[in-house]
């Protein structure tokens, strides 16, 4: 058991702005939160891929499909340093991806949508990213080391991805009346499910005080989400695109945009596991597992016969 | 318009005949790595394998690019988005569906041997600058294409039974396809003469002692050169699978063709 | 090396260092899994050298690594904060010496 003295005194350090490494002292209770956390975050990377990388082999340039191709593999990248920095606390990533294609283990359920025109391409870059930019922006100065730094190199990269998503939709924003049906269509189905990504309302929210009191977090879902909102409406604006909220409405007094209701309940559902594309991104993940499972065999029996062959 | 059977005139025609059969090359093969992209069979794999299509991709764009100035077209995807099969110039091998890891480590491994060899002497050949400087480039990193794929070579047939069975099967299937990197026509005679080409035979005998040596260290079975194999697809004569990989790539850029895309 | 007896087909884990550029110390980049140390090098080309981020790299079977523990901390480096000679502040130069630089 963790005594109280230790546990004052890890506070104390977080207190103090002090950044947690792998080898020091921390609660069990920390180092649990963290693993759950930066888990579904490398998850969330990785099944991520796939509604992206459903339209590289049809993107309409040979230079988006060079973005596009470049945008998904780094999401396997991020994915990767996530994982990473989750084995620092003693588990391993083969458990890790376990836990989420045969367990019960979540990820981001922004990626249980499905990406049903290039102009969703688009979107999910300018909001998606942009929601992972705010989100990541904030863990970079986590206090656990590991954690903090993968995000400040995701975060590094992660900008590219957002702005060639604002880009390509300004264009088609303002393209043909196709495309501007397409962009319109595209910002509608995902303006909600982007909001969802922050989190339950701070109300709803039971691991988000914790986290915050040992500083993983600093701050809340709904002030990430509202710093989010404010910002969206410039950008939609920006762009002659219109976010599908009739509430959406300034508030002087607080000089932030006011908006609606989020539709929780079908939040909760795909949380669940209800969600358009939960059960087809489960199974292309666990398609792509167990497949491999042949080729990383091959290849530890290799080094193994080498090494054999080395001693003798 | 068709090109097959059309042998190109002037220098400028052959020259962009030579830039459009390596790009075709390039894009088909790149294209066809990239759908591993979130599937590959290990996290460090995907990053690879998009790696090397984005390599192949970007190679294609660029020599697409130089053949539109030759060739007066608006740019590169002019080349890649607005024809047919028939009009295509890559070799057969590209196009075939990317199977299992072995299929895609076997055809890697096969392209990328030829695309070293081939880069190698058209480095020491080519008269122009801007094209040396291009494939200098790209040769850099066709190293490196190779060398990851005959290190998986090694590992998955020296591997398990199961990996050497399909590594095996993988290049037994493939072999019939690997003719026509050799193959020399008119069209590849006249840009020899030109300097914009070379004469592949002359290290044929060199690529066939690479393939064989890494091969047997593999412990694989080297499938026999003198089968059958196929022709045709340099001039447009190509397998079914193209369409309906070019079906794929192209049909929103052509579903609009009025839109900006870039 | 690993037993392939066992069942588990995880690939070891190995630590990246990168030489950012020509005569800067290696870093710490972060990690990859991989077979072997070709597989190593390989994948951490292909993971940390995305954008050009290094000219040299090292990997390291990450259980090759052995770190100092947290309590460490004070006999391994309080003792040289009493040590004083050893930062340059603790020397003085002349006056005119630091009106030439």
């Amino acid at each position: 058991m963790d005594t109280q003295k230790q546990l004052d005194d890890f506070q104390k350090r977080i207190d103090n702005g002090e950044t947690i490494e792998p080898k020091d002292w921390m609660p069990e209770r920390y180092r649990k939160q963290l693993v759950r956390m930066m888990s579904q975050h490398a998850h969330s990377e990785i099944v991520g891929m796939l509604p992206e990388g459903n339209w590289i082999t049809r993107a309409p340039s040979l230079k988006r499909k060079m973005v596009l191709l470049a945008k998904v593999q780094d999401e396997a990248g991020h994915g990767l340093y996530l994982y990473s920095g989750t084995e620092t606390l003693g588990v391993r990533r083969k458990e890790l991806i376990e836990d989420y294609i045969y367990g019960n283990a979540k990820y981001s359920s922004i990626f249980n949508y499905p990406t049903l025109t290039y102009a969703d391409i688009c979107v999910i870059g300018w909001l998606v990213d942009g929601a992972a930019i705010v989100n990541q922006t904030m863990l970079a100065k986590s206090s656990y080391g590991p954690y903090a730094r993968a995000n400040l190199r995701i975060c590094k990269e992660e900008s590219f991805h957002k702005k060639q998503g604002y880009e390509m939709l300004a264009k088609m924003a303002s393209g043909t009346p196709d495309q501007k049906k397409m962009a319109q269509d595209a910002v509608n189905r995902w303006w909600w499910p982007t909001l969802m990504m922050f989190g339950p309302n701070d109300s709803d929210s039971p691991n988000s005080a914790e986290l915050i009191k040992w500083g993983v977090k600093t701050k809340t879902n709904d002030e990430l989400r509202q710093h989010f909102v404010d910002r969206s409406v410039m950008e939609a604006e920006a762009i002659g695109i219109t976010l599908p909220d009739p509430d959406l409405t300034y508030n002087e007094e607080t000089g932030h945009w006011d908006f609606g209701d989020i539709p929780w309940d079908e939040f909760w559902s795909v949380v669940k596991g209800d969600g358009p594309m939960n059960r087809e991104r489960i199974k292309a993940r666990r398609k792509a597992y167990e497949e491999g499972e042949w080729v990383r065999k091959a290849a530890k029996e290799y080094a193994h016969k080498k090494s054999l062959e080395k001693a003798s | 318009m068709s090109t097959f059977d059309t042998i190109p005139q002037t220098k400028k025609e052959i020259f962009t005949e030579i830039l459009l059969r390596l790009a075709d090359d390039r894009l088909i093969l790149g294209h066809r790595l990239s759908e591993w992209a979130g599937h590959g069979p290990e996290l460090e794999e995907d990053l690879a394998l998009a790696n090397i299509a984005l390599d192949m991709i970007g190679h294609s764009s660029a020599l697409y690019e130089y053949a539109a100035k030759l060739d007066n077209k608006p740019d590169e995807d002019h080349y890649a988005y607005f024809r047919d099969d028939i009009d295509f110039k890559n070799i057969a091998l590209v196009e075939l569906p990317k199977g299992d890891f072995a299929f895609t480590i076997a055809r890697q491994f096969l392209f990328s041997s030829f695309s070293y060899f081939l880069y190698k002497d058209l480095t020491d050949t080519i008269d122009d600058e801007e094209f040396n400087g291009m494939l200098q480039k790209h040769f850099k990193e066709i190293k490196y294409h190779l060398r990851h794929s005959r290190e998986w070579v090694l590992r998955l047939g020296d591997g398990t039974e199961e990996s050497r069975r399909r590594i095996q099967h993988a290049f037994d299937e493939l072999w019939m396809y690997t003719g026509e990197m050799f193959e020399m026509d008119k069209t590849f005679e006249l840009a020899t003469e030109n300097r914009f080409y070379t004469d592949v035979l002359k290290w044929q005998i060199d690529w066939k002692e690479f393939i064989n040596t890494t091969l047997e260290e593999a412990t694989l079975i080297v499938p026999d050169y003198d089968q059958y194999m196929f022709t045709g697809a340099r001039a447009g004569r190509h397998t079914e699978y193209l369409g309906f990989l070019l079906s794929q790539m192209q049909f929103l850029r052509r579903s609009y063709p009025d839109a900006e895309w870039k | 090396m690993s037993n392939p007896a066992e069942q588990n087909t995880e690939w070891p884990l190995w630590e990246v260092f990168f030489q950012p550029s020509n005569g800067k110390p290696f870093e710490h980049a972060g990690s990859v899994h991989a077979p072997d140390s070709e597989m190593a090098l390989q994948n951490a080309r292909d993971t940390y050298a995305r954008r050009n981020e290094g000219i040299a790299i090292w990997v390291v079977p990450s259980d090759q690594i052995t770190a100092s523990s947290p309590e460490d901390r004070g006999p391994f480096f309080d003792p040289a904060n009493d040590k004083a000679y050893r930062h340059p502040q603790f020397y003085s130069v002349p006056r005119a010496v630091k009106k030439r630089k």
